[in-house]
């Protein structure tokens, strides 16, 4: 995550409904203050967006030994990905340690989130607190914490380390974003399932979990988002497994091949889509419901 | 969402059913709490434990047993005094410069783009984008554009602005960059959260009540985004604190720019344990009392 705490937040911004605005308002009006604003904002995002085109540009780099210097354009590490197996297994290793972690972390997140909108308990408070300090802590300190654990308890490090790690990351933030959808969850809903001689189990897999799905998919894809670009918290418990991030680092001091820029701008590509496409169909979603309603 | 959710006031409640206390809601907490004791809690556990670790009889390297060797953290004071000092500036400073990039972009997405829904999505895409591309690839272009025969230096060298010796890999400069651009997104997206909920009518009330641009934005505006400011700062300057890939000498520090992150992460690797872990033990202090002092300032009702 490093980089990437909340990268979901665009899909998470769909699952809680928009506040309905009271009549009408009169937003950007023009005026030179705006257009500065605009213009400062561009601009900033166009430097935000330089080490994007340059490594997705750098995949296409005739690079022989280090991938640094310009050469010439070329289809070949695009074509040859796994020429370097470690670069292929490394991002299969990111990929089962992302979707086991991700199932993992969001069923446990769920089941806390449902509680703490639906339930009254004992301890709220500790358990509240419990679940806002694995996100208050830097990654550094969860990591080499959890690896002096696994060096204490002489516990060999591998994969599994890893997923045990990037699972205890997920739950906070799968439980933020699926709460914001139990919240506004209309218990009507689910009454009517029951009045209907629903038993508490088909309410529950028929009403109450298919209403909550966007949330809990906005939850999965943030926590696969972070888990698969993990490194620092990786770093401290992979032993000798390497995750893409990990082998990228591992890299750097000797040169980094330009396959790892392949894998990175594919998954870049494959990513954006996904968001935009997810942002078009919502879009079409709310246009219906508004004029419906 | 998420992001109003870190700090700001929770989503309204008023619709939800009340809640009920049933044994049901130990089946659901109990797995994943539990989870977090034995692989979040208990880990900080081990980590002050292993703090206060001395080294073994045979004094081979790596080995070490309980003890209570509180000389560790002054170990950590004497050697990495002026470190945490570093780290703290540095944190600071990336912070401050993400929030002055991020609001005026946030008000851009969130209020400006506001009547044309389409163009807001697609220029939150690109907010966003950078989450996409590997964060330490992202990290390595820049250090990349940043080398000595790279564009900016030779720029900045025909300009006048660096001598033809100077460079910018390895110095504060870069690091401070780096930890701003890597981190800038968690400070633009709560902020556009809160601003995306800003009722402008509000402004345009001041306005009405002659109040010129500055005073609508000082007293209106600003207030009224506060809760995303406030989660944005913290989601910057926590991860920002605890970095060290962008101080490391292969990124785009070197040996002067060492901050917290790197001592822990090295000391680890050259099996130091105990002064690791004393360092990530202050770190972790040093960073919570003034996240919770600005926390309860600026008065955050709810924290989850």
């Amino acid at each position: 995550m490093s980089s990437t705490q909340e990268a979901a937040a665009l899909a998470t911004a769909e699952t809680a409904p928009r506040p309905r605005r009271r009549g009408r308002e009169r937003a950007g009006r023009g005026g030179a203050g705006s257009w500065i604003i605009g213009v400062y904002s561009l601009l900033a995002l166009a430097i935000m967006m330089i080490p994007i085109v340059y490594t997705i540009v750098f995949s296409f780099n005739d690079a022989r030994r280090t991938n640094i210097v310009w050469r010439s354009f070329t289809f070949d590490n695009w074509l040859s990905v796994c020429d370097d197996p470690r670069v292929c297994e490394a991002f299969g290793n990111s990929i089962v340690v992302g979707v086991v972690a991700t199932i993992a972390a969001t069923v446990l997140g769920t089941m806390i989130a449902i509680a703490i909108v639906r339930y009254t308990f004992r301890m709220r408070t500790l358990i509240t607190v419990l679940l806002f300090l694995p996100m208050a802590t830097p990654e550094v300190v969860l990591g080499s914490g959890l690896g002096s654990q696994f060096v204490n308890m002489g516990v060999e490090r591998g994969l599994w380390t890893i997923i045990v790690a990037h699972i205890m990351f997920c739950i906070s933030f799968v439980v933020v974003t699926v709460r914001a959808r139990v919240a506004s969850l209309d218990p009507a809903l689910e009454e009517a399932g029951r009045d209907l001689y629903a038993s508490p189990a088909q309410v529950f897999w028929r009403v109450t979990l298919p209403l909550l799905m966007p949330g809990i998919l906005a939850a999965a894809l943030l926590c696969f988002a972070l888990s698969f670009d993990d490194f620092i918290i990786t770093n401290f418990v992979s032993g000798n497994a390497e995750t893409f991030p990990k082998f990228v680092y591992v890299a750097a001091s000797r040169g980094i091949p330009p396959q790892s820029n392949v894998i990175a701008s594919a998954v870049f590509v494959f990513a954006i889509v996904l968001v935009i496409v997810a942002q078009v169909s919502a879009g079409f979603r709310r246009r219906r419901i508004a004029r419906a309603g | 969402m998420a992001f109003g959710a870190f700090a700001s006031s929770g989503p309204d409640l008023s619709g939800a059913a009340p809640r009920r206390r049933s044994y049901i809601a130990i089946i659901l907490l109990a797995p994943g709490i539990l989870y977090l004791v034995a692989t979040f809690v208990a880990p900080l556990v081990s980590l002050v434990l292993t703090s206060f670790k001395e080294p073994g009889g045979d004094f081979e390297i790596g080995e070490y047993v309980y003890a209570f060797r509180w000389e560790n953290y002054l170990e950590v004071f004497e050697r990495f005094g002026e470190i945490f000092l570093r780290t703290f500036g540095y944190s600071v400073i990336a912070t401050v410069i993400a929030l002055v990039v991020s609001y005026p972009l946030a008000y851009f997405i969130g209020v400006i783009l506001r009547p044309f829904p389409l163009w807001q999505s697609l220029v939150l895409i690109l907010v966003i984008a950078p989450f996409f591309i590997s964060f330490l690839l992202r990290t390595l272009a820049w250090k990349a554009i940043f080398a000595d025969e790279g564009p900016v230096v030779s720029f900045l060298q025909t300009v006048g602005v660096l001598g033809p010796e100077d460079y910018l890999n390895g110095t504060a400069f870069t690091v401070v960059f780096g930890l701003t651009y890597n981190f800038i997104p968690f400070m633009t997206l709560p902020i556009y959260a809160s601003l995306e909920r800003l009722d402008l009518r509000y402004v345009e009330a001041a306005g009405d009540l002659y109040a010129g641009p500055g005073a609508r934005f000082w007293r209106v505006i600003l207030p009224l985004s506060l809760p995303g400011v406030v989660s944005g700062t913290l989601l910057t300057f926590i991860p920002a604190s605890g970095d060290y890939i962008n101080a490391s000498k292969d990124f785009l520090g070197s040996t002067n720019t060492v901050m917290a992150g790197n001592v822990i992460n090295d000391l680890f690797f050259q099996s130091f344990y105990p002064v690791s872990a004393a360092v990530a033990i202050v770190l972790m202090i040093a960073i919570l009392i003034p996240v919770i002092a600005y926390v309860a300032k600026s008065g955050s009702e709810e924290l989850l």
